[in-house]
Protein backbone atom coordinates (compact mmCIF):
# COMPACT_ATOMS: atom_id res chain seq x y z
CA UNK A 1 0.00 0.00 0.00
CA UNK A 2 0.89 3.44 -1.31
CA UNK A 3 0.81 6.18 1.06
CA UNK A 4 1.71 10.11 0.45
CA UNK A 5 2.88 11.88 3.81
CA UNK A 6 2.38 15.74 3.57
CA UNK A 7 4.21 17.27 6.33
CA UNK A 8 2.49 20.83 7.75
CA UNK A 9 4.08 23.44 10.22
CA UNK A 10 3.91 26.86 11.93
CA UNK A 11 7.84 27.22 11.82
CA UNK A 12 9.17 28.66 15.11
CA UNK A 13 10.57 31.93 14.93
CA UNK A 14 14.08 30.42 15.53
CA UNK A 15 16.29 29.22 13.05
CA UNK A 16 16.27 25.17 12.39
CA UNK A 17 18.74 23.83 14.89
CA UNK A 18 22.11 22.23 13.27
CA UNK A 19 21.28 19.01 14.34
CA UNK A 20 17.87 18.65 12.95
CA UNK A 21 18.91 18.26 9.16
CA UNK A 22 21.56 15.28 10.01
CA UNK A 23 18.63 13.50 11.90
CA UNK A 24 15.85 14.06 9.30
CA UNK A 25 18.67 12.63 6.86
CA UNK A 26 19.56 9.88 9.10
CA UNK A 27 15.60 8.48 9.77
CA UNK A 28 15.18 9.31 5.79
CA UNK A 29 18.21 6.92 5.31
CA UNK A 30 16.83 4.60 7.82
CA UNK A 31 13.43 4.39 6.18
CA UNK A 32 15.15 3.68 2.64
CA UNK A 33 16.99 0.92 4.23
CA UNK A 34 13.48 -0.61 5.70
CA UNK A 35 12.19 -0.91 2.12
CA UNK A 36 9.58 1.69 2.71
CA UNK A 37 10.34 4.92 1.49
CA UNK A 38 10.34 5.65 -1.78
CA UNK A 39 10.72 9.26 -2.71
CA UNK A 40 10.58 12.19 -0.93
CA UNK A 41 11.90 16.17 -0.92
CA UNK A 42 11.38 19.57 0.77
CA UNK A 43 9.00 21.89 -0.17
CA UNK A 44 10.14 25.72 -1.01
CA UNK A 45 7.65 28.28 0.87
CA UNK A 46 4.71 29.00 -0.74
CA UNK A 47 5.72 32.33 -1.77
CA UNK A 48 7.52 30.66 -4.66
CA UNK A 49 4.95 28.78 -5.45
CA UNK A 50 0.97 29.64 -6.89
CA UNK A 51 -2.75 28.73 -6.48
CA UNK A 52 -4.83 27.39 -9.87
CA UNK A 53 -8.25 27.39 -8.90
CA UNK A 54 -11.64 27.14 -10.61
CA UNK A 55 -14.56 28.16 -8.75
CA UNK A 56 -17.65 28.91 -10.16
CA UNK A 57 -17.27 28.69 -13.55
CA UNK A 58 -13.56 31.01 -12.97
CA UNK A 59 -9.98 29.81 -13.06
CA UNK A 60 -7.71 32.31 -11.63
CA UNK A 61 -4.13 31.95 -10.46
CA UNK A 62 -2.75 33.56 -7.46
CA UNK A 63 0.80 33.71 -6.40
CA UNK A 64 2.14 32.63 -3.20
CA UNK A 65 2.73 32.84 -0.57
CA UNK A 66 -1.10 31.44 0.52
CA UNK A 67 -3.14 32.74 3.16
CA UNK A 68 -2.79 29.64 5.63
CA UNK A 69 -0.75 29.75 8.29
CA UNK A 70 0.56 26.80 7.90
CA UNK A 71 3.34 25.91 5.26
CA UNK A 72 3.37 22.62 3.55
CA UNK A 73 7.11 21.86 4.25
CA UNK A 74 7.87 18.39 2.92
CA UNK A 75 6.33 15.45 1.04
CA UNK A 76 7.34 11.69 1.70
CA UNK A 77 5.96 8.59 -0.35
CA UNK A 78 5.89 5.45 1.81
CA UNK A 79 5.29 1.97 0.97
CA UNK A 80 4.08 0.11 3.52
CA UNK A 81 1.77 -2.72 4.54
CA UNK A 82 -0.54 -1.10 7.02
CA UNK A 83 -1.92 2.32 7.64
CA UNK A 84 -0.40 2.13 10.81
CA UNK A 85 3.26 1.77 9.36
CA UNK A 86 2.86 4.68 7.34
CA UNK A 87 1.67 6.89 10.54
CA UNK A 88 4.52 5.29 12.15
CA UNK A 89 7.37 6.81 10.09
CA UNK A 90 5.29 10.08 10.49
CA UNK A 91 5.48 9.73 14.24
CA UNK A 92 8.99 9.13 14.01
CA UNK A 93 9.37 12.35 11.94
CA UNK A 94 7.50 14.91 13.98
CA UNK A 95 9.33 13.18 16.84
CA UNK A 96 12.57 14.45 15.96
CA UNK A 97 11.20 18.40 15.48
CA UNK A 98 9.96 18.07 18.75
CA UNK A 99 13.25 16.72 20.53
CA UNK A 100 15.64 18.62 18.26
CA UNK A 101 13.35 22.09 17.62
CA UNK A 102 12.08 24.05 20.95
CA UNK A 103 8.64 25.71 19.65
CA UNK A 104 7.86 23.49 16.58
CA UNK A 105 4.50 22.76 15.74
CA UNK A 106 3.13 21.06 13.12
CA UNK A 107 1.18 17.95 11.50
CA UNK A 108 1.95 15.18 8.86
CA UNK A 109 -1.57 13.59 6.55
CA UNK A 110 -0.54 10.17 6.04
CA UNK A 111 -3.34 9.89 2.70
CA UNK A 112 -3.62 6.79 0.88
CA UNK A 113 -2.99 5.89 -2.74
CA UNK A 114 -5.68 3.97 -4.57
CA UNK A 115 -3.83 1.02 -5.29
CA UNK A 116 -4.84 -2.00 -6.99
CA UNK A 117 -5.81 -3.58 -2.83
CA UNK A 118 -8.81 -0.83 -3.33
CA UNK A 119 -10.63 -2.37 -6.62
CA UNK A 120 -10.09 -5.71 -5.57
CA UNK A 121 -12.85 -8.03 -3.72
CA UNK B 1 -1.53 8.06 20.87
CA UNK B 2 -5.33 7.50 22.28
CA UNK B 3 -6.52 7.27 18.90
CA UNK B 4 -4.79 4.74 17.72
CA UNK B 5 -5.32 0.90 18.90
CA UNK B 6 -2.02 0.09 20.56
CA UNK B 7 -2.26 -3.54 19.59
CA UNK B 8 -2.00 -2.09 15.35
CA UNK B 9 0.88 0.19 16.49
CA UNK B 10 2.94 -2.82 18.38
CA UNK B 11 2.02 -5.01 15.07
CA UNK B 12 2.92 -1.85 12.65
CA UNK B 13 6.11 -1.47 14.58
CA UNK B 14 6.93 -5.23 14.90
CA UNK B 15 6.46 -5.25 10.92
CA UNK B 16 9.13 -2.39 10.58
CA UNK B 17 11.34 -3.96 13.26
CA UNK B 18 11.01 -7.46 13.39
CA UNK B 19 13.41 -8.69 11.22
CA UNK B 20 16.84 -6.24 12.80
CA UNK B 21 15.57 -8.22 15.94
CA UNK B 22 15.39 -11.27 15.10
CA UNK B 23 18.95 -10.67 12.97
CA UNK B 24 20.54 -8.88 16.07
CA UNK B 25 19.42 -12.15 18.34
CA UNK B 26 20.60 -14.36 15.60
CA UNK B 27 24.13 -13.23 16.35
CA UNK B 28 24.05 -13.34 20.09
CA UNK B 29 22.12 -16.82 20.51
CA UNK B 30 23.71 -18.18 17.46
CA UNK B 31 20.62 -20.34 16.47
CA UNK B 32 17.79 -18.80 13.92
CA UNK B 33 15.06 -20.67 16.02
CA UNK B 34 15.98 -19.60 19.20
CA UNK B 35 16.31 -16.02 17.70
CA UNK B 36 12.85 -15.82 16.74
CA UNK B 37 11.57 -16.97 19.92
CA UNK B 38 13.08 -14.59 22.14
CA UNK B 39 11.88 -12.28 18.94
CA UNK B 40 7.91 -13.42 19.74
CA UNK B 41 8.58 -13.21 24.16
CA UNK B 42 9.12 -9.63 23.14
CA UNK B 43 6.02 -8.73 20.68
CA UNK B 44 4.33 -10.84 23.93
CA UNK B 45 5.42 -8.72 26.07
CA UNK B 46 4.78 -5.56 24.13
CA UNK B 47 1.57 -6.70 23.76
CA UNK B 48 0.54 -6.74 27.17
CA UNK B 49 2.63 -4.20 28.27
CA UNK B 50 1.38 -1.23 25.67
CA UNK B 51 -2.17 -1.11 26.06
CA UNK B 52 -1.80 -0.83 30.14
CA UNK B 53 1.55 1.70 29.87
CA UNK B 54 0.91 3.07 26.91
CA UNK B 55 2.98 2.90 23.72
CA UNK B 56 6.77 3.81 24.22
CA UNK B 57 8.32 6.90 22.85
CA UNK B 58 10.93 5.38 20.71
CA UNK B 59 8.79 2.00 20.45
CA UNK B 60 11.52 0.38 17.42
CA UNK B 61 14.64 1.01 20.91
CA UNK B 62 12.09 -0.15 23.25
CA UNK B 63 11.56 -3.55 21.22
CA UNK B 64 15.37 -3.93 20.49
CA UNK B 65 16.56 -3.33 24.12
CA UNK B 66 13.84 -5.98 25.64
CA UNK B 67 14.71 -8.52 23.57
CA UNK B 68 18.47 -7.87 24.13
CA UNK B 69 17.59 -8.40 27.74
CA UNK B 70 15.57 -11.58 27.13
CA UNK B 71 18.53 -13.10 25.07
CA UNK B 72 20.96 -12.19 28.45
CA UNK B 73 19.05 -13.76 30.64
CA UNK B 74 18.31 -16.94 28.57
CA UNK B 75 22.03 -17.17 28.01
CA UNK B 76 22.70 -16.60 31.82
CA UNK B 77 20.65 -19.59 32.57
CA UNK B 78 21.91 -21.67 30.39
CA UNK B 79 24.49 -24.47 31.66
CA UNK B 80 27.63 -23.04 29.42
CA UNK B 81 27.44 -20.22 31.19
CA UNK B 82 30.64 -18.70 31.24
CA UNK B 83 31.60 -19.72 28.13
CA UNK B 84 28.55 -17.80 26.33
CA UNK B 85 28.87 -14.75 28.16
CA UNK B 86 31.89 -14.16 26.95
CA UNK B 87 30.40 -14.32 23.18
CA UNK B 88 27.70 -11.78 24.63
CA UNK B 89 29.78 -9.63 27.04
CA UNK B 90 30.00 -6.79 24.16
CA UNK B 91 26.42 -6.99 24.36
CA UNK B 92 25.36 -7.27 28.44
CA UNK B 93 28.02 -3.86 28.69
CA UNK B 94 26.05 -2.41 25.84
CA UNK B 95 22.90 -2.57 27.50
CA UNK B 96 24.01 -0.44 30.21
CA UNK B 97 26.14 1.81 28.11
CA UNK B 98 24.20 4.30 25.63
CA UNK B 99 27.55 4.47 23.26
CA UNK B 100 28.11 0.83 22.91
CA UNK B 101 24.70 0.18 22.28
CA UNK B 102 25.00 2.81 19.58
CA UNK B 103 28.11 1.28 18.44
CA UNK B 104 26.12 -2.72 18.40
CA UNK B 105 23.49 -0.86 16.19
CA UNK B 106 26.16 -0.29 13.93
CA UNK B 107 26.28 -3.79 13.07
CA UNK B 108 22.75 -4.12 12.50
CA UNK B 109 23.12 -4.33 9.19
CA UNK B 110 25.68 -6.72 9.24
CA UNK B 111 23.17 -9.02 11.06
CA UNK B 112 20.66 -8.74 8.46
CA UNK B 113 23.17 -9.63 6.01
CA UNK B 114 23.85 -12.76 7.86
CA UNK B 115 20.39 -13.53 8.22
CA UNK B 116 19.32 -13.43 4.65
CA UNK B 117 22.43 -15.59 3.43
CA UNK B 118 21.73 -17.92 6.25
CA UNK B 119 17.27 -18.06 5.56
CA UNK B 120 18.66 -18.90 1.44
CA UNK B 121 21.17 -20.81 2.51
CA UNK B 122 21.94 -23.64 -0.21
CA UNK B 123 21.74 -26.53 2.86
CA UNK B 124 17.99 -25.64 2.64
CA UNK B 125 15.14 -26.50 -0.19
CA UNK B 126 14.04 -24.07 -2.18
CA UNK B 127 10.80 -24.01 -0.78
CA UNK B 128 12.27 -23.91 2.90
CA UNK B 129 14.40 -21.16 2.00
CA UNK B 130 11.36 -18.70 0.50
CA UNK B 131 9.32 -20.00 3.78
CA UNK B 132 11.93 -19.22 6.32
CA UNK B 133 12.88 -15.87 4.45
CA UNK B 134 9.68 -14.56 4.14
CA UNK B 135 8.77 -15.47 8.03
CA UNK B 136 12.02 -14.10 9.60
CA UNK B 137 12.79 -11.05 7.21
CA UNK B 138 9.67 -10.46 5.62
CA UNK B 139 7.99 -10.68 9.24
CA UNK B 140 5.26 -12.91 7.34
CA UNK B 141 3.41 -15.34 9.84
CA UNK B 142 2.31 -18.69 8.92
CA UNK B 143 -0.93 -18.04 8.26
CA UNK B 144 0.14 -15.40 5.84
CA UNK B 145 2.27 -17.54 4.35
CA UNK B 146 0.44 -20.46 3.43
CA UNK B 147 -2.35 -17.91 1.99
CA UNK B 148 0.42 -16.14 -0.50
CA UNK B 149 1.23 -19.93 -1.47
CA UNK B 150 -2.34 -21.87 -1.82
CA UNK B 151 -1.28 -24.45 0.86
CA UNK B 152 -2.22 -25.53 4.40
CA UNK B 153 -0.61 -23.59 7.15
CA UNK B 154 0.33 -26.56 8.60
CA UNK B 155 2.34 -27.43 5.89
CA UNK B 156 4.00 -23.85 6.01
CA UNK B 157 4.51 -24.33 9.51
CA UNK B 158 6.13 -27.94 8.71
CA UNK B 159 8.74 -25.83 5.99
CA UNK B 160 9.66 -23.29 8.68
CA UNK B 161 10.00 -26.09 11.51
CA UNK B 162 12.42 -28.38 9.28
CA UNK B 163 14.35 -25.29 8.08
CA UNK B 164 15.68 -24.32 11.60
CA UNK B 165 16.36 -27.89 12.95
CA UNK B 166 18.24 -28.31 9.11
CA UNK B 167 20.70 -25.60 10.23
CA UNK B 168 20.61 -26.35 13.69
CA UNK B 169 21.98 -30.10 12.63
CA UNK B 170 24.19 -29.00 9.90
CA UNK B 171 25.90 -26.09 12.09
CA UNK B 172 25.47 -23.89 9.80
CA UNK B 173 27.15 -20.81 10.98
CA UNK B 174 25.01 -17.70 10.71
CA UNK B 175 28.10 -15.63 9.28
CA UNK B 176 28.92 -13.86 6.04
CA UNK B 177 30.00 -16.63 3.35
CA UNK B 178 33.90 -16.01 2.44
CA UNK B 179 34.78 -14.46 -0.66
CA UNK B 180 35.09 -17.14 -2.58
CA UNK B 181 31.63 -18.10 -2.34
CA UNK B 182 29.82 -14.83 -2.09
CA UNK B 183 28.57 -15.11 -5.91
CA UNK B 184 27.55 -18.73 -5.47
CA UNK B 185 25.75 -17.38 -2.17
CA UNK B 186 24.04 -14.24 -3.50
CA UNK B 187 22.87 -16.02 -6.22
CA UNK B 188 20.87 -18.08 -4.22
CA UNK B 189 19.46 -15.32 -2.11
CA UNK B 190 18.94 -13.35 -5.28
CA UNK B 191 17.05 -16.22 -6.72
CA UNK B 192 14.62 -16.73 -3.50
CA UNK B 193 13.72 -12.68 -3.68
CA UNK B 194 12.84 -13.22 -7.09
CA UNK B 195 10.42 -16.76 -6.96
CA UNK B 196 8.85 -14.85 -4.14
CA UNK B 197 8.42 -11.81 -7.06
CA UNK B 198 7.08 -14.55 -9.32
CA UNK B 199 5.07 -15.72 -6.84
CA UNK B 200 3.07 -12.83 -6.73
CA UNK B 201 3.69 -11.68 -10.32
CA UNK B 202 1.66 -14.94 -11.29
CA UNK B 203 -1.42 -14.27 -8.96
CA UNK B 204 -4.85 -13.79 -10.93
CA UNK B 205 -7.84 -11.38 -10.24
CA UNK B 206 -9.82 -13.74 -7.13
CA UNK B 207 -7.00 -14.72 -5.97
CA UNK B 208 -5.78 -13.77 -1.95
CA UNK B 209 -5.08 -10.27 -1.69
CA UNK B 210 -1.93 -12.10 0.09
CA UNK B 211 -0.43 -13.42 -3.21
CA UNK B 212 -0.16 -9.88 -4.96
CA UNK B 213 1.50 -8.75 -1.70
CA UNK B 214 4.28 -11.07 -2.03
CA UNK B 215 5.81 -8.64 -4.88
CA UNK B 216 5.84 -5.84 -2.57
CA UNK B 217 7.07 -8.11 0.06
CA UNK B 218 9.62 -9.59 -2.61
CA UNK B 219 10.63 -5.47 -3.96
CA UNK B 220 10.66 -4.63 -0.05
CA UNK B 221 13.88 -7.47 0.23
CA UNK B 222 15.21 -6.17 -2.54
CA UNK B 223 15.31 -2.94 -1.55
CA UNK B 224 16.58 -3.45 2.01
CA UNK B 225 19.38 -5.92 0.06
CA UNK B 226 20.42 -2.89 -2.42
CA UNK B 227 21.30 -0.95 0.87
CA UNK B 228 23.24 -4.06 2.55
CA UNK B 229 25.36 -4.93 -0.21
CA UNK B 230 25.30 -1.61 -2.71
CA UNK B 231 28.63 -2.57 -4.12
CA UNK B 232 26.98 -6.00 -6.04
CA UNK B 233 25.58 -5.03 -9.42
CA UNK B 234 23.71 -7.98 -9.65
CA UNK B 235 21.57 -6.71 -6.17
CA UNK B 236 20.47 -3.87 -7.91
CA UNK B 237 19.81 -5.33 -11.42
CA UNK B 238 17.36 -7.57 -9.81
CA UNK B 239 15.78 -4.45 -7.69
CA UNK B 240 15.64 -2.59 -10.71
CA UNK B 241 14.09 -5.83 -12.98
CA UNK B 242 10.93 -6.09 -9.97
CA UNK B 243 10.36 -2.25 -9.79
CA UNK B 244 10.25 -2.26 -13.64
CA UNK B 245 7.92 -5.22 -14.09
CA UNK B 246 5.87 -4.30 -10.67
CA UNK B 247 5.45 -0.47 -12.91
CA UNK B 248 3.03 -2.80 -15.11
CA UNK B 249 1.10 -4.34 -12.59
CA UNK B 250 -2.28 -1.86 -13.42
CA UNK B 251 -1.53 -2.37 -17.16
CA UNK B 252 -1.30 -5.90 -17.33
CA UNK B 253 -4.78 -7.48 -17.19
CA UNK B 254 -8.08 -6.29 -18.39
CA UNK B 255 -11.50 -6.10 -15.97
CA UNK B 256 -11.71 -9.65 -16.11
CA UNK B 257 -8.09 -10.50 -15.35
CA UNK B 258 -7.16 -11.72 -19.08
CA UNK B 259 -3.30 -10.85 -19.66
CA UNK B 260 -2.63 -7.76 -22.26
CA UNK B 261 0.30 -8.33 -24.19
CA UNK B 262 3.16 -5.64 -23.50
CA UNK B 263 2.57 -3.99 -26.99
CA UNK B 264 -1.15 -3.45 -26.11
CA UNK B 265 -0.97 -2.39 -22.81
CA UNK B 266 -2.24 1.56 -22.04
CA UNK B 267 0.89 2.58 -20.99
CA UNK B 268 -0.66 5.75 -18.82
CA UNK B 269 -1.60 2.76 -16.79
CA UNK B 270 2.49 2.30 -15.54
CA UNK B 271 3.50 3.70 -12.60
CA UNK B 272 5.90 6.18 -13.22
CA UNK B 273 7.42 6.02 -9.94
CA UNK B 274 8.24 2.48 -10.07
CA UNK B 275 10.00 2.86 -13.91
CA UNK B 276 11.89 6.07 -12.15
CA UNK B 277 13.37 3.84 -9.77
CA UNK B 278 13.85 1.20 -11.68
CA UNK B 279 16.11 3.08 -14.07
CA UNK B 280 17.68 4.55 -10.91
CA UNK B 281 18.42 0.99 -9.76
CA UNK B 282 19.80 0.34 -13.43
CA UNK B 283 22.47 2.92 -13.58
CA UNK B 284 24.29 1.97 -10.59
CA UNK B 285 25.35 -1.62 -12.67
CA UNK B 286 26.85 0.37 -15.30
CA UNK B 287 29.16 -2.02 -17.45
CA UNK B 288 28.34 -4.97 -15.40
CA UNK B 289 26.61 -8.28 -17.28
CA UNK B 290 24.79 -10.25 -14.69
CA UNK B 291 21.84 -12.00 -15.42
CA UNK B 292 19.45 -9.94 -13.40
CA UNK B 293 21.13 -6.35 -15.04
CA UNK B 294 20.83 -8.01 -18.96
CA UNK B 295 16.36 -8.56 -17.77
CA UNK B 296 16.23 -5.24 -16.31
CA UNK B 297 18.29 -3.41 -19.04
CA UNK B 298 15.45 -5.66 -21.78
CA UNK B 299 12.39 -4.42 -19.15
CA UNK B 300 14.00 -0.67 -18.88
CA UNK B 301 13.83 -0.57 -23.02
CA UNK B 302 10.18 -1.59 -22.85
CA UNK B 303 9.90 1.33 -20.07
CA UNK B 304 11.37 3.54 -21.76
CA UNK B 305 9.12 3.96 -24.95
CA UNK B 306 5.95 5.75 -24.67
CA UNK B 307 4.25 4.58 -27.43
CA UNK B 308 4.71 0.37 -28.41
CA UNK B 309 6.46 1.04 -31.71
CA UNK B 310 9.06 3.73 -30.23
CA UNK B 311 10.76 0.29 -28.54
CA UNK B 312 14.11 -0.01 -29.10
CA UNK B 313 13.89 -3.95 -30.58
CA UNK B 314 17.66 -3.88 -32.24
CA UNK B 315 18.51 -2.96 -28.60
CA UNK B 316 16.53 -5.61 -26.79
CA UNK B 317 17.68 -8.16 -29.13
CA UNK B 318 21.40 -7.36 -28.87
CA UNK B 319 20.34 -7.78 -25.15
CA UNK B 320 19.13 -11.26 -25.18
CA UNK B 321 21.99 -12.19 -27.08
CA UNK B 322 24.04 -11.00 -24.51
CA UNK B 323 21.88 -12.98 -22.29
CA UNK B 324 22.12 -16.23 -24.09
CA UNK B 325 25.79 -15.85 -23.71
CA UNK B 326 25.83 -15.46 -19.78
CA UNK B 327 22.56 -17.89 -19.27
CA UNK B 328 22.27 -20.00 -21.83
CA UNK B 329 18.52 -21.25 -22.38
CA UNK B 330 16.46 -21.74 -25.15
CA UNK B 331 13.64 -19.55 -23.37
CA UNK B 332 16.32 -16.87 -24.08
CA UNK B 333 16.38 -17.68 -27.70
CA UNK B 334 12.97 -17.79 -28.15
CA UNK B 335 12.47 -14.10 -26.65
CA UNK B 336 15.56 -13.02 -28.82
CA UNK B 337 14.03 -13.92 -32.22
CA UNK B 338 11.10 -12.37 -31.22
CA UNK B 339 13.51 -9.04 -30.87
CA UNK B 340 15.00 -10.16 -33.98
CA UNK B 341 11.57 -10.27 -35.67
CA UNK B 342 10.63 -6.71 -34.57
CA UNK B 343 14.22 -5.27 -35.81
CA UNK B 344 14.87 -7.26 -38.58
CA UNK B 345 12.21 -9.03 -39.87
CA UNK B 346 10.44 -12.52 -39.45
CA UNK B 347 12.84 -14.25 -42.03
CA UNK B 348 16.18 -13.87 -39.76
CA UNK B 349 14.06 -14.55 -36.69
CA UNK B 350 12.99 -17.81 -38.21
CA UNK B 351 16.15 -19.19 -38.71
CA UNK B 352 16.90 -18.78 -34.90
CA UNK B 353 13.33 -20.14 -34.02
CA UNK B 354 13.93 -23.29 -36.39
CA UNK B 355 17.31 -24.09 -34.66
CA UNK B 356 15.61 -24.31 -31.17
CA UNK B 357 14.20 -27.75 -29.55
CA UNK B 358 12.06 -27.19 -27.00
CA UNK B 359 9.48 -30.03 -27.09
CA UNK B 360 5.89 -29.15 -25.36
CA UNK B 361 6.32 -25.80 -25.16
CA UNK B 362 3.45 -24.10 -26.69
CA UNK B 363 4.82 -20.68 -27.20
CA UNK B 364 7.61 -21.69 -29.66
CA UNK B 365 4.96 -22.68 -32.73
CA UNK B 366 3.30 -19.61 -31.33
CA UNK B 367 6.17 -17.18 -31.70
CA UNK B 368 6.56 -19.60 -35.20
CA UNK B 369 3.40 -18.61 -36.73
CA UNK B 370 3.40 -15.34 -35.87
CA UNK B 371 6.60 -15.27 -37.85
CA UNK B 372 5.69 -17.59 -40.64
CA UNK B 373 2.32 -15.52 -40.98
CA UNK B 374 3.83 -12.53 -41.34
CA UNK B 375 6.12 -14.49 -44.14
CA UNK B 376 3.06 -15.34 -46.24
CA UNK B 377 3.33 -18.67 -45.28
CA UNK B 378 -0.26 -19.04 -43.95
CA UNK B 379 -0.78 -22.69 -44.22
CA UNK B 380 2.13 -23.40 -42.22
CA UNK B 381 1.34 -20.51 -39.83
CA UNK B 382 -2.51 -22.03 -39.01
CA UNK B 383 -0.73 -25.07 -37.97
CA UNK B 384 2.09 -23.96 -35.95
CA UNK B 385 -0.99 -22.16 -34.12
CA UNK B 386 -3.13 -25.13 -33.69
CA UNK B 387 -0.17 -27.37 -32.57
CA UNK B 388 0.73 -24.40 -29.60
CA UNK B 389 -3.24 -24.27 -28.98
CA UNK B 390 -2.85 -28.31 -27.95
CA UNK B 391 0.23 -27.78 -26.28
CA UNK B 392 -0.74 -25.20 -24.10
CA UNK B 393 -2.74 -25.62 -20.25
CA UNK B 394 -4.02 -22.33 -20.29
CA UNK B 395 -7.28 -21.84 -21.44
CA UNK B 396 -6.84 -18.13 -22.23
CA UNK B 397 -3.80 -18.61 -24.19
CA UNK B 398 -5.79 -21.88 -25.74
CA UNK B 399 -8.67 -19.76 -27.10
CA UNK B 400 -5.71 -16.97 -28.22
CA UNK B 401 -4.02 -19.81 -30.20
CA UNK B 402 -7.23 -20.62 -31.41
CA UNK B 403 -8.48 -17.78 -32.88
CA UNK B 404 -5.35 -17.31 -34.62
CA UNK B 405 -5.26 -20.26 -36.22
CA UNK B 406 -8.80 -19.84 -37.50
CA UNK B 407 -8.10 -16.51 -38.74
CA UNK B 408 -5.29 -17.74 -40.93
CA UNK B 409 -8.14 -20.81 -42.66
CA UNK B 410 -9.99 -18.28 -44.17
Amino acid sequence: MRYVLLLRSNQPATPPPAGLMEAIMKLGEEATAAGALLDTAGLAPSAAGAKVSLYGGRLSVTDGPFAEAKETISYAIYEVRSKEEAVEWASRFLKLHRDLWDGWEGESDVLKVFGPEDFGN
Amino acid sequence: MPDTDPRRVVEAVWRIESARIIAGLARMVHDVGLAEELAQDTLVIALEQWPVDGVPDHPGSWLMATAKHRAIDLLRRQTRYQEKLELVGRATAAADDPDLAAELDDYVGDDLLRLVFTTCHPVLSTESRVALTLRLLGGLTTDEIARAYLVPESTVGQRITRAKRTLADKEVPIELPPPSEVAERLASVLEVIYLIFNEGYAATAGDDWMRPALCAEALRLGRILATLAPQEPEVHGLVALMELQASRTAARADADGAPILLQDQDRRRWDRLLIRRGLDALAHTEGTFGPYVLQASIAACHARAARAEDTDWGRIAALYGVLAHVSPSPIVELNRAVAVGHAEGPGPALAIVDGLDLPHYALLPAVRGDLLARLGRTDEAREEFERAAGLTRNARERSLFEARAAALAR
